[in-house]
């Protein structure tokens, strides 16, 4: 499987030195991609796990609320513990589709990259 | 009845080692015994995980839990699900964008190499032994139930052991993979196949279905005979200290799962990040589907079975196969049982190779010989032989624990120090540029003695025993446990961390520092990662 990034990287990474590594952190496009990054993954994964701790502290502490039924036999107990498969695959797809501006972002760095060592 | 299980678990090894014999020829060198060549697609990937992660744990241990304690066991289900977002959004990408083969070859860019090599390797062998030997100790009594009469318990354990270790010295993890997408294939059917029985015992109406688990009958341990409603939750996880065992289990599964050797090592045999990206979405909806399913598949048994007739034919283990015969007579429970063995196989051949891939390259390669190899091979060569070691030994532990061991608390243990040690210093490696060698020694030596210190102290181990318990039933340790909690996690997580902190804070190590910027790039971007290929 061809991989279009690594077709056209021209850049050698074992003959890079640290000052090329600290040049491409300290550049705008890399804190861009690491900005984008951050908007995205630090508030899926403080809501996923928020989310997903809500259940066994509910289940825990509250069973006499959980087990308040809400359609016939179904409570809120097990609604909810089924809610999380949904949470977690919609989180899972808002992933993938932020992941595509983030590829983009580091395909940018790369191509940068291989211009500013000179490398072929 | 047995006779048809022997044949269809037979037809299951012939097929897997007509793969191992395919894939011995495609496995010469590192890149393709270790990696498959970094050449697997994303949901080839994806099944592969999931045929890697879904245990016999989860199939036939999470239907007896439904089926004997409702509602609490369905949590097991949820959190094993809920687990792949830490592995999706924190670890399978910058895993893959910087490392080789291991954990430990992305700890290695920035700390001094052989100290954290050493620990890293120490945690993933722990890890992998204690996973192996609850699933092969599994296995044996499986079997036992199953075709008692034909094998015994010790014939059973000898036979997963041999073939785990012919897959994995033979096949590399070529063979293992598709191992694991057979199984997890066999798996999705078997268990898409119980679950349109159980709807289509009552008549495919849900209300009816949910309206039977609402008053499940049955003998309860004084010998009254109680009726329950299953979907309430409290029926395993009491007070005192029930809802907080509770939380400390979510907490392993949650922050275990991404640091557990033999998914990490998955990450490894795609060709980039993205398809690691993927192949982990992939993984997501079929484990979830899974997960989903034990709905059926553990109530399904509670109603249509009932927890009396299971305690007399086999106990809770045998619940999903007892449903299977239930529903559609003994060719169905046949075939239940035969994928039961394909997932104990399947999970095993994994371990198996990450507890061999890290000794070999971690340890042999890269800690005793500086990183270079003395002649070609000599590394697969290494993991080879390493590979029928680490089948020895798990055989000869599961013989001598013997059938009636109880080894439940192993995957507890497993996924409390995957989440202890080796989360904690993966994280931060990545994420923290102060971050040390010290740091990472510490925080995988705290997680990992945390981890089997509050284990051995638990009421998984610590408990006073009737006079009527005996042999290996008996808990290790007559005593008032000193640890209330079956899942250490909620202590040991914070110990291994704090370790990784303070360790670091105490020291001083410059060159940790500078070497970040080119993790972080590495990491974030994937220039310079291994590539796809035969090499």
């Amino acid at each position: 499987m061809a991989d279009r990034t690594r077709a056209t990287d021209p850049v050698r990474p074992e003959e890079m030195s640290q000052t090329t590594w600290d040049r491409i952190a300290e550049s705008k496009p890399f804190k861009d991609l690491m900005a984008a990054k951050k908007i995205f993954i630090i508030p899926a994964f403080v809501f996923f796990v928020a989310y997903y701790f809500a259940l066994p502290v509910l289940v825990g502490y509250a069973p006499q609320f959980m087990s308040t039924r809400v359609w016939g036999v179904l409570n809120l107990a097990y609604l909810f513990a089924l809610s999380q498969f949904f949470m977690a695959w919609i989180i899972a797809g808002l992933y993938v589709k932020a992941a595509n501006t983030f590829d983009q972002l580091a395909r940018d760095i790369l191509e940068k990259a291989g211009n500013g060592t000179g490398g072929k | 009845m047995a006779n048809i299980s022997l044949v269809m678990f037979l037809v299951f090894i012939a097929i897997t080692l007509g793969i191992t014999y395919w894939a011995s020829k495609r496995s010469a060198g590192a890149n393709a015994y270790f990696a498959a060549s970094r050449q697997i697609t994303a949901w080839q990937n994806g099944i592969a995980v999931a045929g890697d992660y879904m245990s016999a744990a989860s199939f036939l241990g999470i239907a007896g839990i439904i089926a004997f304690q409702g509602y609490d066991g369905f949590l097991f289900s949820v959190g094993w699900l809920v687990a792949y977002l830490t592995v999706l959004l924190v670890i399978a990408e910058p895993l893959r964008n910087a490392g080789k083969y291991t954990m430990a070859d992305v700890l290695a860019y920035r700390l001094r190499p052989k100290p954290v090599r050493v620990m890293a390797s120490l945690s993933t062998l722990t890890v992998s032994t204690f996973y192996m030997i609850a699933q092969m100790v599994g296995a044996g009594a499986l079997v036992k139930l199953l075709l008692g009469g034909f094998v015994t318990y010790n014939q059973a354990v000898i036979g997963v052991g041999v073939l785990m270790i012919v897959y994995v010295v033979f096949g590399g993890m070529l063979a293992t993979t598709w191992v694991q997408i057979i199984k997890a294939i066999l798996l999705m059917a078997g268990t898409i196949l119980l679950s349109i029985l159980v709807l289509a015992h009552f008549h495919f109406s849900l209300a009816d279905f949910f309206g039977a688990i609402g008053h499940v009958t049955y003998h309860d341990a004084k010998g009254q005979l109680v009726v329950k409603d299953f979907l309430q939750p409290g029926l395993r996880y009491k007070p005192p200290y029930g809802p907080l065992d509770l939380i400390s289990l979510g907490l392993a599964l949650i922050f275990g799962t991404a640091g557990l050797p033999h998914i990490l090592v998955r990450f490894y045999t795609v060709p980039d990040a993205k398809t690691a990206r993927h192949s982990v979405v992939w993984a997501m909806v079929l484990i979830g589907s899974f997960y989903i399913m034990t709905t059926f598949l553990g109530f399904g048994a509670a109603t249509v079975v009932g927890p009396d007739y299971i305690k007399t034919h086999g106990g809770t283990n045998m619940s999903a196969p007892l449903l299977a015969q239930a529903l559609a007579g003994n060719v169905f429970f046949a075939f239940i049982s035969a994928i039961a063995f394909a997932t104990i196989l399947a999970v095993v051949a994994g371990l198996t190779i990450s507890a061999t891939t890290s000794f070999s390259h971690d340890f042999w390669t890269n800690v005793v010989h500086n990183g270079v190899e003395r002649k070609p091979g000599e590394e697969v060569m290494v993991a080879r032989i390493s590979a029928f070691a680490v089948g020895a030994v798990a055989i000869a532990i599961a013989i001598l624990l013997g059938p009636t061991a109880n080894v439940a608390f192993l995957v507890a243990l497993a996924f409390a120090v995957a989440a202890s040690a080796n989360l904690p210093v993966i994280v931060l490696s990545i994420f923290w540029r102060r971050f040390n060698t010290a740091g990472a020694v510490a925080g995988l030596g705290v997680g990992l003695l945390a981890s089997i210190g509050l284990i051995l102290v638990s009421p998984s181990l610590m408990a006073i025993d009737p006079p009527t318990v005996s042999g290996a039933a008996r808990h290790l340790i007559q005593a008032r446990a000193w640890f209330p909690l079956e899942n250490p996690g909620i202590l040991s997580i914070p110990l291994g961390f704090l370790g990784a902190i303070i360790g670091t804070v105490l020291s001083h190590e410059p060159t940790s520092q500078h070497k970040f910027n080119e993790l972080l790039v590495r990491s974030n971007t994937g220039l310079g990662a291994e590539k796809a290929g035969v090499q």
